[in-house]
């Protein structure tokens, strides 16, 4: 018989939250997954997105809210009764035991029949190509190889869902690239639900159906990939979507959503996200490839042109990386398709549509994590 | 491009001088750091050692007149004089116990004190403070405190509990007693840190794979720390085996604790038989051998391997 998913229609998250000794990490999150569907969890170290796949597990008790699979609870449920298939970050995997008693293990504990175990454990390591090694250890197995059998492991019981932890972060970038494609290839092709928790915005970009941010606890945005990548819905999604430029300015025109910023010693075009007036601060955030230096294949962009100092390049394959310095001493992270000379002064532009403008919050310094912090001094 | 290693690698010949070649196999002044612990062996371990074992084979001429032999008389002795041997039975019923209790009651223990909580600290003090009393000091607390005059007795005659004070000291339950107030700090502790060096994740993923405590405790818990258990086993039961103070003082040293420690002291204090005593204190070192060599022969069918965790 083949691995197939076990079938539900929806699994419902309605104001789950936990907290560890009052401090929240995780408020309030409403999500309804379909099934099928490939959902990744993605913010910043702290976050709470670990946090909240561990709820869904059942390895820690949820302090508010509750879980429904189809309308019944499962938060209520034991942790080994949920029949959820889960993958650690540090693979978890059990090392006194060889690669096939690891995949066949949570059948043994099901009681399922000797043939039907041997044959699925048998089709498990054929699906993550590890049959030459079934009679392994996993000390004697490389870091892509173990985390094959977790996969494994994970998906040999058929589950109504399958959780994952950061399950590519101790691997090299190559691997990495192979396994995502690997766990795409998987989760379609046996038909898996998979919530997929990450820190790498490319990684869930590529991989997830739908991307729900998190935010020191609390959800910033739920959406598409597209969605995320080109509408963020505040600035610090949008910071953490690779808008690598947020610039500080101030309002001088409104024209519907067409906004004119000036200040830093540039005036800028752009879109409000959300309505701005005259008057306010607002922070425009612009991606590094939106932003690129003037040339003869590259055009002015909707009369939108500043000029800064090039100060540093990195060659990136078919363009160029620039860091670059306007007139008030800002650095800006741009895209050029040649090499301009550091030192020399470029022309810089950008489509108004690309340049998202949002209000402006003042950046507390004590409200930041620490990855966010650490980000802002080097900005600074 | 051609390879000019192919072929010619044993060719190579060093260029690096004599002391460098040297230094490279591990020899150099540094070595001179082991001479005090070197000095210490022979002083203290090997010359006594061997000359302990020659003076097992050279028997009084009271004891080869009674048991023969000839060199080995001392031997001859030790397994025929029912007196002597009986002493190694007596030893084994309480030394195994002992380790076997201290090791099986400190696996929960250790559990429960793996996770963080309020008075951990204090938890793990008190089950770890007995380390520190001496086993004199254990003897006279135990004497004073289960002794037929002792507070226990008293309490529980006069809460009407019992009528006749129980026989808690100077007997086989004495020793065992304190025995376990002086090994099972040991033992927690050694299972504490071999349990804290098993990834808590690994128990985790046996969670979501439909595993109840149960199961996890047999199939994974319990192959990972079995080499630590027995560790952990050989030396309480190492610890238990050579008791001597606790067996004269909280015991019944004529009868029911004549363990092999009092009968070596018998030998050598009371009946002035150095050879005699000898050879009942390298009989003690045989049969500890031959216990531990049982467990680490079956700890040698157990997974070995890391387990996971930062321990």
């Amino acid at each position: 018989m083949a691995i197939a998913a076990s079938k539900f229609e929806s699994l419902e998250l309605q104001g789950v939250g936990r907290s560890f000794g009052g401090i929240d990490a995780l408020v309030d999150l409403n999500l309804t997954v379909r099934a099928g569907e490939f959902i990744a969890l993605l913010g910043p170290s702290g976050c709470g997105k670990s946090t909240a796949l561990n709820c869904l597990a059942g390895l820690l008790p949820l302090t508010h809210g509750q879980i429904l699979i189809d309308g019944k609870r499962v938060d209520t449920v034991a942790a080994e009764n949920r029949g959820f298939g889960m993958v650690f970050q540090n693979y978890a995997l059990f090392p006194h035991l060889s690669v096939e008693k690891n995949i066949a293990f949570g059948l043994h504990m099901r009681n399922v029949p000797k043939p039907e175990m041997k044959s699925r454990v048998a089709e498990a390591i054929a699906l993550v190509k590890l049959e030459q090694h079934a009679k392994k250890l996993p000390g004697q197995l490389s870091g892509g190889q173990q985390q094959r059998v977790a996969i494994a492991r994970a998906v040999v019981m058929e589950p109504r869902l399958v959780l994952m932890d950061e399950p590519l972060s101790n691997l090299d970038a190559k691997l990495r690239l192979e396994m995502r494609t690997e766990i795409r290839r998987l989760h379609q092709s046996l038909g898996l639900t998979t919530l997929y928790v990450t820190h790498d915005q490319e990684e869930a970009l590529s991989m997830a159906d739908r991307l729900v941010v998190l935010r020191e606890g609390r959800v910033q945005q739920i959406g598409t990939p597209e969605e995320l990548h080109n509408n963020p819905a505040n600035w610090r999604v949008a910071d953490f979507m690779g808008y690598r430029n947020l610039i500080d300015l101030d309002v001088t025109a409104v024209k519907g959503s067409a906004v004119t910023l000036e200040g830093e010693g540039f005036s800028l075009r752009g879109t409000a996200v959300l309505p701005v007036t005259v008057g306010d601060k607002a922070r425009a955030a612009i991606r590094p490839e939106d932003l690129v230096v003037v040339s003869p294949a590259e055009p002015v962009r909707g009369a939108n042109t500043m000029t800064a100092t090039v100060s540093v390049v990195e060659y990136h394959g078919r363009e160029f990386a620039v860091g670059v310095t306007s007139p008030s001493g800002r650095g800006l992270h741009v895209h050029s398709d040649h090499a301009p000379a550091i030192g020399s002064t470029v022309e810089l532009t950008t489509d108004p549509a690309r340049v998202l403008v949002y209000q402006a919050d003042a950046i507390d310094m004590e409200e930041l994590s620490v990855e966010e912090r650490e980000l802002a001094e080097v900005r600074r | 491009m051609t390879s000019p290693a192919l072929g010619s690698s044993t060719a190579t010949r060093s260029t690096a001088s004599l002391r460098h070649r040297l230094a490279e196999r591990g020899i150099d002044t540094s070595l001179l750091m082991l001479v005090p612990a070197l000095v210490f062996a022979l002083a203290l371990f090997i010359y006594p050692f061997t000359y302990g074992i020659g003076l097992t084979l050279q028997p009084s001429a009271a004891t080869q007149e009674k048991w023969g032999g000839g060199a080995f008389s001392n031997y001859v002795a030790f397994f025929k004089d029912s007196f002597v041997s009986d002493s190694v039975w007596l030893t084994m019923r309480l030394a195994l116990p002992a380790a076997l209790f201290n090791v099986l009651a400190s696996i929960p223990m250790a559990f429960k004190l793996r996770h963080r909580f309020r008075g951990k600290k204090l938890l793990t003090t008190l089950l770890v403070l007995p380390i520190t009393l001496g086993t004199v000091l254990t003897a006279q607390g135990l004497l004073i405190f289960a002794g037929r005059q002792g507070w226990l007795n008293r309490f529980l005659i006069q809460i009407g509990v019992i009528d006749q004070p129980l026989a808690l000291v100077n007997n086989y339950l004495g020793v065992m007693f304190s025995l376990v107030i002086s090994g099972f700090p040991f033992a927690f502790l050694l299972i504490s840190s071999y349990l804290s060096g098993i990834d808590p994740s690994i128990e985790a993923a046996a969670k979501t794979m439909g595993a109840d405590w149960k199961q996890r405790f047999r199939r994974i818990i319990l192959p990972l720390l079995a080499p630590g258990l027995a560790t952990t086993f050989i030396l309480t039961f190492v610890l238990a085996f050579s008791v001597f103070p606790s067996a004269r003082l909280v015991g019944d040293a004529m009868g029911s604790t004549r363990v092999m420690a009092l009968m070596a002291y018998r030998a050598f204090g009371e009946q002035i038989d150095y050879p005699m005593a000898s050879t009942i204190a390298v009989m003690m070192g045989v049969i500890e051998l031959v216990v531990i060599t049982a467990v680490l022969l079956w700890r040698s069918f157990l997974y070995k391997g890391s387990t996971g965790g930062k321990g």
